[in-house]
């Protein structure tokens, strides 16, 4: 089971992340086009919210656009998807992002270029033998 | 996923069927873009024969092909845009250009309309892939309108077309198929392919795509083998079910638009369109379809749940409701309820039969996903008997219908009827209602085991439900008159079934009339199911029909027939004498002035069952009694909810435009259990506002459901709770995502009274849409037998007393019944009055011109239909701004 793990008791708000993400998936620095957020706290500090693997969204894809892979990272395929966004509703914890420009969902692979980015490490990447 | 396909399609079979087909026409069209919901053009198909397509106004292109085919292409006008909109709005428009008042649903010129309408197809929406059909129909002779899911309509419009028209009558079996990538209209013949569309379905998809994966952007429209021999044809459009990998079927169900499809002998239009996404409709603010969207995907998520379930059993997760609201139909919708209700609730479908767990969407990105289906479901009957299939349902008005209001607490029987009704190509709701009708009648003792070759049609017979859709495919048996309606039913009955009198025995010469004493009985059925229903047979016990002779033959034979052998046969049929000679042959216009009780002979092209043996015709007191529980009106069977205790229900029936379904106005709960409209004037307000608001989802494309089918969660604190504004909002949000404008609650009821008052019309202009046609039957409106009365005698003498001020005590139950019924009658004249002015009506139902003008539908072939009913009832308005209009 592959998936990135969040700190946020480290996290320093730079969203460095955001635009690492961004950047490497669509070119964009707008952090609209991030899988991972960083929101400020209820109280102080930040929320980061981003996909935990969970695979609910999955179940609800009626053409199968999204499917977990060996790894235990639950794929989007982009090219199958036809943006109807059922699964951004679906996602329990509002992890599943959009934005209006893009035909499909924004959903972390967990390819943890966030993580290498992160200067306070709060990211990481977490592999473990359980799928 | 478990095993759906018994009837396996080989390569084979395949290469042999296109071999065979030989080609008709073939048509390129010039690929378009859509704009903001519409490609501005529609596709034009005639399908040749004897029919004449030079006289259709304006194709803008097309080809002549073999056989007087002809296919090609009408403009979309900012005409019809601006006053039509799309969806049943252009199937009426094109339908009232392409027939004449004498049209009927067997003219060639009959024209079937298909139209998905400008926002379907976006993906972000739930509900938001539908089609609406159009055409005349055989059962009310008016236009009627139906609308579906299924991937058909869509795909149509990616294709590049906002409408498809088919018109004429083929002298052979043909396939239509529309290659949305290629850009070709193609005719073939197709002899050799299946009917029934289970088969069809998957033999075409198979046909039409190039690899396994490509049949997710196939869609078929089918009929089946049912269809050809009743009025209740319904169209299945397909849709590739990815995850069973099986093809499911949704119904344009009501009107009998399929045995208009197979008359012309469509076997089926195919469309292929590869290359679907989110936003092909080229919407103008795409933001506020997402938003919209997303908004009504999380309520699913965190609501369906704890209010209707939809995601686990769709619409059939309010029978027990319904039931506990006394608002199930059963037995003829005599009662609201049944003790045996739990054996069909939804909680028996969701645990034994249908599937979980799967997004059943009829259409991309419906998060309610209500189109549920038992998978591996073996078949006890007809000629798929031991089959294990799919069956697309039960949706709520199936299982009522097929099940309680027939008298059948059986799910399996349910969910067998539901899977032939769907292949066979007939409507679930009118097969239910009308067969409910037959079996009233039987057991009224109006026509008997001699009449229906042994058929038993008492209340609940499972095997006979099923029975009678397999004599309509084979066109022999009891099964064709049941299937050509109720209000061909009570014609057949009344002309055929009569008792002879006594001074018109000798003329049957001896012959043995009522020579089968047995029902057949073709299932083993547990003695104590019937044991059970026998004992508490409200019907037979408390309607004044009650024949303990009868009652005693029903029990003997049953408990005789209990446990007999699944392969039993049936039982002989009647003998079928040998003309009798001193009986005489008369034409079918000589039977109104022939006597009751005289035998005689005539034949019926309509519906040659019982031709062959004599005649005789029924007293006017039981053809009148046929009239008070026969549930049609305008000739089309009531959909299955209890509208006895809701006059705004009763009113929602009677007064919708093609004749008695809830699509245009739902207001039981609002009347009667939440109280929310007490007044005549709130009722005729909530009968104005909501058909006007539910047309609206038709013109656009657009499923009801995820309008009311969940609630956001303060929805309860709103003004008026019942319109649920939120997503009202959520549609003025997704029309003007795709359309650029923005919608008022005015606005959006002023686009579906244009296309409600014409379609108004178009019914004036076939000769019916007055108010002697919009009159119910009387068991709509409350309880008609002493049974009935008696079944809630506490409620109706409350009402007696309180509402009507009369003192129940002392008075007989047919007294207390005859004084409900007045006082029910006065009701729903003064509510039909108060419904047509609020709808700028007059009296006698007819749309007046100031409410043309004030619509801006003051078209001249509008006014011409109106102005002779106008002149005559003397509303015709004077002054001198009316002139133009003379």
């Amino acid at each position: 089971m592959k998936k990135l793990v969040p700190d946020a008791s480290k996290c320093t708000g730079c969203r460095v992340c955001e635009e690492t993400c961004a950047t490497a998936f669509y070119k964009k620095k707008d952090r609209l086009f991030s899988a991972i957020r960083i929101e400020p706290g209820e109280n102080d500090g930040f929320d980061i919210a981003v996909c935990d693997q969970c695979g609910v969204c999955q179940q609800m894809c009626q053409i199968m656009a999204i499917s977990t892979a060996t790894n235990g990272v639950v794929r989007l395929d982009k090219k199958t998807c036809v943006g109807c966004l059922v699964c951004v509703g679906e996602c329990l914890r509002n992890y599943m992002f959009y934005n209006d420009e893009l035909p499909a969902p924004i959903k972390c692979s967990a390819c943890g270029l966030c993580a290498k980015s992160c200067p306070a490490g709060a990211l990481r990447i977490e592999e473990t033998n359980h799928v | 996923m478990s095993d759906n396909c018994s009837h396996k399609i080989s390569k084979d079979d395949i290469t042999r069927m296109k071999a065979a087909h030989k080609r008709l026409a073939t048509y390129s069209f010039e690929p378009t873009t859509i704009e903001r919901g519409y490609n501005n053009r529609s596709l034009y198909i005639s399908i040749g024969g004897s029919f004449d397509a030079s006289n259709q106004d304006k194709l803008t292109a097309s080809v002549s092909g073999e056989n007087c085919t002809v296919i090609g292409e009408k403009a979309v006008t900012p005409h019809m845009k601006d006053k039509f909109v799309g969806g049943k709005g252009f199937g009426l428009y094109h339908l009232w250009k392409a027939i004449s008042e004498g049209t009927r649903w067997n003219s060639p010129e009959n024209d079937i309309v298909i139209s998905p309408g400008p926002l379907a197809g976006i993906t972000q929406y739930p509900g938001a892939g539908k089609s609406l059909v159009c055409a005349i129909s055989p059962l009310t002779g008016i236009p009627v309108d139906s609308n579906v899911g299924g991937f058909f309509g869509p795909f149509l419009k990616f294709a590049g077309f906002d409408a498809l028209e088919l018109q004429g009558k083929s002298d052979e079996e043909i396939i239509i198929f529309i290659d949305g990538n290629e850009h070709t209209v193609t005719i073939d013949t197709a002899p050799l392919e299946a009917v029934d569309s289970h088969i069809l379905a998957e033999q075409l998809s198979e046909m039409y795509a190039s690899t396994h994966e490509d049949k997710e952007n196939i869609s078929v429209i089918s009929c089946g083998r049912a269809s050809e021999n009743s009025y209740i044809g319904c169209l299945n459009f397909s849709f590739w079910d990815k995850r069973r990998d099986c093809v499911r079927l949704k119904q344009a169900g009501r009107g009998g638009i399929g045995t208009v499809f197979r008359h012309k002998k469509i076997k089926a239009v195919v469309i292929r369109y590869r290359g679907l996404h989110g936003d092909l409709n080229n919407p103008s603010k795409k933001g506020l379809i997402n938003a919209a969207g997303v908004r009504l995907h999380k309520e699913m998520a965190h609501l369906d749940t704890s209010q209707n379930n939809m995601r686990k059993i769709g619409t059939a997760n309010i029978i027990e409701v319904m039931d506990r609201y006394d608002l199930l139909p059963t037995h003829n919708f005599q009662f609201g309820a049944h003790p045996e209700t739990p054996k069909i609730s939804s909680k028996v479908f969701i645990e034994k039969y249908v599937t979980q767990n799967l997004p059943d969407g009829c259409w991309y990105g419906c998060s309610m996903s209500c189109a549920k289906a038992a998978d591996g479901f073996e078949l006890r009957t007809g000629p798929y008997k031991g089959h294990k299939v799919c069956v697309d349902g039960p949706e709520y008005e199936n299982a009522a219908g097929l099940g309680s209001n027939v008298g059948c607490f059986d799910p399996h029987w349910i969910l067998e009827a539901n899977f032939y009704c769907d292949t066979y190509g007939v409507d679930t709701i009118s097969m239910a209602t009308m067969t409910a009708f037959a079996e009233e009648c039987y057991q009224r003792g109006l026509y008997n085991l001699n009449d229906t070759e042994g058929l038993d049609m008492r209340w609940g017979n499972g095997y006979t439900l099923n029975e009678l859709m397999h004599q309509m495919v084979t066109g022999d048996g009891f099964g064709v008159i049941v299937g050509k309606g109720i209000r061909q039913q009570k014609r057949i009955f009344a002309e055929r079934f009569g008792k002879v009198s006594p001074e018109y025995e000798h003329m049957l010469g001896g012959y043995v009339w009522n020579d089968i004493k047995e029902p057949v009985i073709d299932m083993p059925i547990p003695t104590s199911h019937f044991n059970k229903n026998l004992e508490n047979c409200e019907f037979l016990q408390s309607t004044g029909y009650d024949d303990n002779k009868i009652l005693g033959e029903i029990k003997g034979t049953i408990l005789e027939n209990a446990g007999a052998n699944n392969d039993s046969a049936y039982i002989a049929k009647p003998t079928k004498p040998e003309k009798i000679e001193g009986i005489p042959t008369i034409t079918r216009e000589e039977i109104a002035d022939w006597p009751v009780g005289k035998p005689y002979y005539s034949d019926d092209p309509d519906c040659s069952y019982t031709n062959s043996r004599p005649w005789v015709k029924m007293t006017p007191e039981q053809v009148a009694e046929m009239e008070e529980f026969g549930m049609e009106n305008k000739g089309l069977e009531y959909s299955e909810y209890l509208m006895k205790e809701s006059l705004a229900q009763q009113g929602g029936y009677a007064l919708c435009n093609k004749g008695p379904q809830h699509d245009e106005a739902w207001l039981i709960f609002m009347d009667m259990v939440n109280n929310q409209i007490p007044t005549f004037e709130d009722k005729a307000e909530a009968l104005h506002y909501f058909p006007m608001f539910r047309t609206w989802f038709g013109l656009l494309g657009l499923c009801k459901l995820p309008w009311n089918d969940v609630t956001p969660v303060n929805n309860k604190y709103e003004k008026e709770p019942a319109k649920i504004p939120e997503h009202v909002q959520n549609y003025f949000d997704i029309y003007e995502g795709v359309l650029g404008k923005r919608h008022t609650e005015v606005s959006m009821v002023r686009q579906s009274e244009r296309v409600y008052t014409f379609q108004r019309i178009f019914i004036l202009r076939m000769g019916s849409g007055q108010r002697k046609h919009d009159t119910p039957p009387s068991r709509s409106l409350g309880p008609i037998t002493e049974g009935e009365y008696l079944s809630r005698e506490e409620r109706y003498d409350a009402q007696m007393k309180d509402i009507i001020g009369i003192d129940p005590c002392g008075k007989s139950t047919a007294e207390k019944v005859k004084i409900i019924m007045d006082y029910r009658w006065s009701q729903f004249k003064q509510l039909v009055d108060a419904v047509y002015k609020r709808r700028g009506w007059t009296p006698n139902g007819i749309p007046k011109l100031e409410k043309l003008i004030e619509i801006e539908m003051d078209l001249p072939e509008l006014v011409a239909v109106i102005r002779p009913y106008l002149k005559e009832e003397g509303y015709w308005p004077q002054g001198e701004e009316y002139k133009k209009y003379e």
